[in-house]
């Protein structure tokens, strides 16, 4: 067989235009093959943080899909989307989607309130590329249960507060080498709180009622 | 299976003597960045490994076909097919590891050592060697890994694949993790030592 001359123009640009369509074709066949398999991931892995956010440990549940259609119903209210959970013990939870921006790249989470809107209930954080050990630490139940019984509603509205070194009262502890990660979750919540501030707001007449009986006492009090 | 004198040195050799990166200090960067923790490292080691034997092969098989003006830009087409490839699969059928490793499966792409290893060997030799220099530079790629992410994690967090391993009552006597092992440079710090290590352990057996 006589040597190819490889060094060629036309067989170079020949040879680079097959192996760009072989390649094209293989990883399009691939991609439209296994797309059903992973968006069933995404959004199986979507359900499982929307849970998480309730205090449940994901690794202990055997059927992800049934207990979301048990316990999650997604509403819109107030024009935003709700998870509305109905937990074991009966009652009702609000969860809350939230995007921002850490360090790096993306963060998100999901922040489950009190049928009071106010007190949290639970919360669930991840990102797309926080520096392991330092921002990526916001995965970890250990900083997330760090919200858990704290009130959204304070004197600058609805917010939260994170904060270096010891936290006190409403305050929540940041996390130590990532500063800026921690900022970034605390923007992420303020904004989104802002967002649904109509939401959190709107309260069924009762819970009103019994917040402002309890104010008018205080006062008295006073 | 004896394998002979030479096919030995093609595996084993990078595994020590031959290190990509302790004696070519080739992938440097992303043994930066992987190894705060034992566990990414590990997965990004064997992740490696499986894409230099596979697309050592493939070039091999390949090489005599290749126009040279072009080579580098074949060998690259066929790294980002196959780590696109590997990335689509693990995304399938292993959701939470693709999850865990997300940009780093990007980073192969970038991995010194694939292309080092391309244009030194699969371009010259034949399809089992370049299978077992593969194998051979890949390992030797997670042992460095694996020993810097260990000496990260214990000293950095005092975890291990995420698991405690410093008693409680260190901490109650005034023991501190040390925040410096999270940062890069104590990553380079560490390869330094390594390759300290390695040289003086290597002069005195070639006397």
């Amino acid at each position: 067989m006589k040597k190819l001359d490889t060094n060629n123009n036309v067989y170079t640009i020949v040879y680079a235009a097959i192996m760009v369509v072989i390649v094209a074709l293989l990883l399009a066949v691939v991609s439209s093959a296994l797309k059903p398999k992973q968006q069933a991931n995404v959004e199986l892995d979507r359900k499982k943080q929307v849970l998480s956010s309730l205090n449940i440990d994901i690794k202990q549940v055997k059927n992800v899909d049934d207990l979301y259609s048990q316990v999650i119903s997604e509403q819109e209210l107030n024009g935003k989307q709700v998870f509305v959970a109905t937990i074991e013990d009966g009652s009702v939870k609000y969860i809350i989607p939230m995007h921002g921006a850490g360090l790096w790249g993306a963060i998100w989470g999901y922040m489950a309130l009190n049928d009071d809107k106010n007190t949290i209930y639970g919360t669930f954080f991840n990102h797309d590329s926080e520096t392991p050990g330092l921002g990526g630490e916001i995965t970890t139940r250990d900083f997330q249960t760090r919200f858990n019984k704290k009130h959204i509603l304070g004197d600058a509205g609805y917010a939260v507060e994170i904060v270096k070194g010891e936290a006190a009262g409403e305050q929540v502890q940041a996390i130590s080498g990532a500063t800026i990660t921690s900022k970034g979750v605390e923007t992420m919540i303020n904004t989104t709180l802002e967002e649904y501030k109509e939401f959190l707001s709107d309260k069924p007449s009762e819970a009103v009622e019994s917040e402002e009986s309890i104010t008018n006492n205080e006062e008295e009090a006073e | 299976m004896k394998l002979s004198e030479k096919t030995k040195e093609t595996l084993l050799g990078p595994l020590n003597a031959n290190n990509p990166v302790v004696v070519q200090v080739l992938g440097i960067c992303s043994a930066l960045a992987v190894t705060v923790q034992l566990k990414p490292a590990l997965v990004m080691g064997i992740a490696v490994t499986i894409i230099v034997a596979m697309s050592n092969v493939i070039i091999s098989l390949l090489r005599n076909s290749i126009p040279m003006r072009i080579r580098i830009i074949v060998q690259l087409v066929v790294v980002a097919a196959l780590v696109t490839l590997v990335s689509e699969v693990l995304k399938a059928f292993a959701y939470d590891v693709a999850v865990q490793l997300s940009v780093y499966i990007g980073l192969i792409i970038t991995n010194c050592i694939l292309m080092g290893r391309l244009e030194a060997f699969a371009m010259s030799n034949g399809p089992w060697d370049s299978l077992l220099d593969g194998l051979g530079n890949g390992l030797g790629y997670a042992i460095i890994l694996i020993i810097v992410a260990f000496f990260r994690e214990l000293l950095g967090s005092g975890t291990l694949m995420g698991f405690p391993v410093i008693p409680e009552w260190c901490y109650q006597h005034g023991y501190v993790n040390n925040g410096m092992m999270m940062m890069p440079a104590m990553a380079l710090i560490l390869v330094g030592c390594i390759i300290w290590a390695h040289r003086s352990i290597n002069k005195e057996e070639k006397k």
